[in-house]
């Protein structure tokens, strides 16, 4: 692309028009576009109005109790935390290792970060008692607890990396659209910056859990490295398989490279994440004495309670299942066991990071009492509501970028067609 | 490019069929939004208001706004449960810090605190609440995990001690750390106080205590009109909006008047002491000099302000 000698038009003209081309592609599409976003919206209302009666009649209707007071929403939050940071480890090959061809598809993880985030807001809100009174939670307009408070800390990286790859992404596509190359002063210091932040959102997400004295099974100094572990296994996972969809779908070509990077981290990170598990559960057990209550009742089932047994073995069983294929060497070629490995490892976890990290630190209370937690029809439905309107917005942000990117999309053109 | 199949409808006059087609899907999704968000309206219109809404944090208010806050709350005791009720502002009496200690020698476990509690803090009738657990322990085991708070048989069993539990008004609370909107505080007596009013119900607190004192509004809480306590504190027993967190005050609309908590009158065996810690003279004082006293999870250094003593 090269249009420097032809003068732009000012961007109180070109601004708003792709502002105007974003929103028209965000509506249009193939009938399979349709269909999606029609069965999102769908999902979308369903858990819109489960969280709508959540808020009428009271969190009674869910299955959290005293005793387990957070539960599949703060679960999925965590995860949620990890995804948006997973996305970083396609910026860090693009920018920090100069790998071209990450480059080239390095807006997706951004696009990713910012669906993530938003789906992080929403688990947020729809866990409050009282939503109506979020506006307290504002800096400056409610009172902010800041510094001491860790979920201040939170409120602030997960907002400041919304922002950030909000600014990012908008500038890179802006920029495309008017067919000019990106000024580097612009984009290129937030890079840098939401590298480090990306780190920081769930070192942050990690220390809310960690720094509670009252709570052994989330008081370990491991809690943080193994929840960044954990997302460079379930970001790149993701993006992987999301690549893999628009490369089919999307009208745009995607090289191999990129997707084998992403393959290569996962091989490490999936061991790193195992390691951490293993050096957790054998910290535990060896030492033995009542602290371990929390993992006894995780891995083993306590007094005859053993709600999440099956679900923690199975995320186990997923992992090394998901290290073993990435592990061989023709995963690289073989697209069918590459999408297994990715698939078992993301819902893997997902379970590891949800169900398996949150509910165990409050089965035994910390008065000791048993009290178990499943969630409710309504929770689910809340969360599957939040899903899809992360993946809503994840699909209209790749609906709008991709045409840009490809260059079908510029302020040459007028109504759709080329002048 | 085949032409684009025209349709004629109104408002819109003239158009091609899948402007049509998104016309008519996004009608649909306007009113499937509203229809979704119907629960949300009709909570809105009776639960809460503007006034509500807009409500300042209590350390914000001036005098004048609290009196009218405290007024607005009186009536809607009156309009939702059919009680007149006083609510009023309790202040910490200068140079008073309570302190609490309970004889573990002669506790026999019966819940009349517990019991106490429920109707002095005008607690939720359907879910029995109480910001009292008293757990059944095994002799010769100070280890929380040997406890059970669910006995259900004729006490005191022989082998067994039993020991409540509730707010230990922690010299370094954790749930107040970690409040992201300072909704909790503690305050000069010593007594960790929560603005019903102002917390927004993210239950941080109750995964930051390591004792089980604090109490979420699952639901509105139902206190028939005969039964509810008229006497009520802005920051102690009034009765709470869904959705918040709660929290033993040492019954401060009693204490911070010169009375002694409603569990520590309840019990049947003299085993509750409770004063200023900062009077000498005090029994509570006493105690702590010339028993031998420890504190739950002394080792977590949240520095309990409640004591369990031994005296046999």
């Amino acid at each position: 692309m090269d249009t420097a000698a032809t003068r732009p038009a000012s961007h109180a003209v070109t601004y708003p028009r792709f502002v105007w081309r974003a929103a028209k592609l965000a509506t249009d599409g193939p009938w399979f576009f349709y269909a999606w976003m029609t069965l999102l919206t769908a999902l979308c209302l369903v858990g819109l109005h489960s969280w709508a009666t959540q808020v009428r009649d009271g969190m009674q209707v869910t299955g959290m109790s005293d005793h387990v007071s957070w539960g599949l929403y703060i679960a999925n939050f965590t995860f949620m935390v990890g995804l948006a940071a997973g996305g970083v480890m396609m910026v860090i090959p693009a920018y920090l290792y100069h790998d071209d061809e990450m480059h080239e598809v390095v807006i997706l993880g951004e696009l990713l970060a910012i669906a993530s985030i938003v789906m992080c807001l929403g688990f947020v809100m729809v866990d409050l008692g009282r939503p109506d009174r979020f506006w307290h939670l504002i800096p400056g307009v409610g009172r902010f607890n800041w510094p001491i408070s860790m979920l201040t800390w939170d409120v602030i990286v997960l907002n400041g990396y919304l922002l950030l790859n909000l600014h990012i992404t908008g500038y890179l596509l802006y920029k495309r659209f008017r067919g000019e190359r990106p000024d580097k002063v612009w984009y290129l210091p937030f890079v840098y910056l939401s590298i480090a932040w990306a780190i920081s959102i769930h070192t942050v997400t990690a220390f809310l859990y960690c720094g509670l004295g009252g709570r052994p099974f989330w008081n370990t100094a491991l809690l943080a490295p193994r929840f960044l572990a954990s997302a460079f296994v379930s970001g790149p996972a993701f993006i992987i398989i999301a690549m893999l969809i628009v490369r089919r779908v999307g009208g745009i070509s995607i090289s191999d490279a990129p997707i084998r990077t992403l393959t290569g981290i996962m091989r490490v990170t999936i061991l790193i994440s195992l390691l951490m598990v293993v050096s957790e559960v054998f910290t535990e057990f060896y030492t033995g004495g009542s602290h371990i209550a929390s993992a006894q009742y995780l891995y083993f089932g306590l007094h005859g309670h053993n709600a999440l047994v099956p679900w923690v073995w199975t995320s186990i069983g997923m992992m090394v299942v998901s290290a073993g294929l990435l592990m061989t060497p023709r995963v690289y070629n073989n697209k069918g066991m590459l999408i297994a490995a990715c698939v078992l490892a993301f819902v893997g976890v997902w379970i590891e990071k949800g169900m398996g990290l949150i509910i165990p630190a409050f089965v035994p209370s910390t008065l000791h009492e048993l009290i178990e937690y499943a969630p409710s029809l309504t929770e689910w439905k809340v969360t599957v509501g939040v899903w899809a309107l992360g993946l809503l917005v994840l699909t209209v942000a790749l609906r709008v970028a991709i045409p840009i990117l490809t260059d079908q999309e510029t302020v040459a053109l007028t109504h759709g067609r080329r002048v | 490019m085949s032409a684009p199949k025209k349709m004629s409808l109104p408002v819109l006059g003239e158009v091609d069929r899948r402007t049509a087609f998104k016309a008519a899907g996004a009608t649909l999704g306007a009113a499937a939004f509203a229809k979704a968000m119907a629960p949300v309206v009709e909570w809105a219109s009776h639960e809460t208001s503007a006034s509500e809404f807009l409500q300042k944090h209590f350390k914000e208010l001036r005098p004048d706004e609290l009196a009218t806050v405290m007024s607005r709350l009186e009536d809607e005791a009156r309009d939702e449960y059919g009680a007149d009720v006083t609510i009023a502002d309790y202040r910490p009496q200068k140079g008073v810090k309570f302190g609490y200690a309970l004889n573990l020698s002669i506790c026999i476990g019966c819940r009349k605190c517990a019991e106490a509690c429920h109707k002095e803090n005008n607690h939720d009738r359907v879910s029995g609440n109480s910001y009292i657990r008293v757990l059944e322990m095994d002799k010769g085991s100070l280890d929380l995990e040997s406890g059970n708070a669910a006995y259900d048989h004729p006490v005191p069993q022989p082998d067994k001690f039993y020991m409540p539990v509730q707010c230990q008004q922690c010299e370094r609370p954790p749930c107040v750390n970690v409040c992201p909107v300072e909704a909790t505080w503690k305050e000069d007596d010593g007594v960790v106080v929560v603005d019903y009013n102002w917390c927004i119900g993210c239950r941080y607190c109750e995964a930051a205590c390591p004792y089980h004192a604090r109490r979420f509004n699952w639901t509105k809480p139902e206190v028939p009109a005969q039964e509810v306590n008229p006497n009520q504190g802005y920051l102690s027993n009034r009765i709470r909006p869904q959705g918040v967190v709660e929290k033993c005050t040492y019954c401060l609309h009693r204490t911070r008047t010169g009375r002694l908590p409603a569990c520590l009158e309840a019990c049947p065996t003299g085993a509750r002491v409770f004063g200023n810690l900062l009077d000498p003279n005090s029994e509570i004082s006493y105690v702590l000099r010339t028993k031998r006293v420890y504190v739950l999870k002394e080792e977590l250094g949240t520095r309990p302000q409640f004591f369990y003593f031994f005296d046999t």
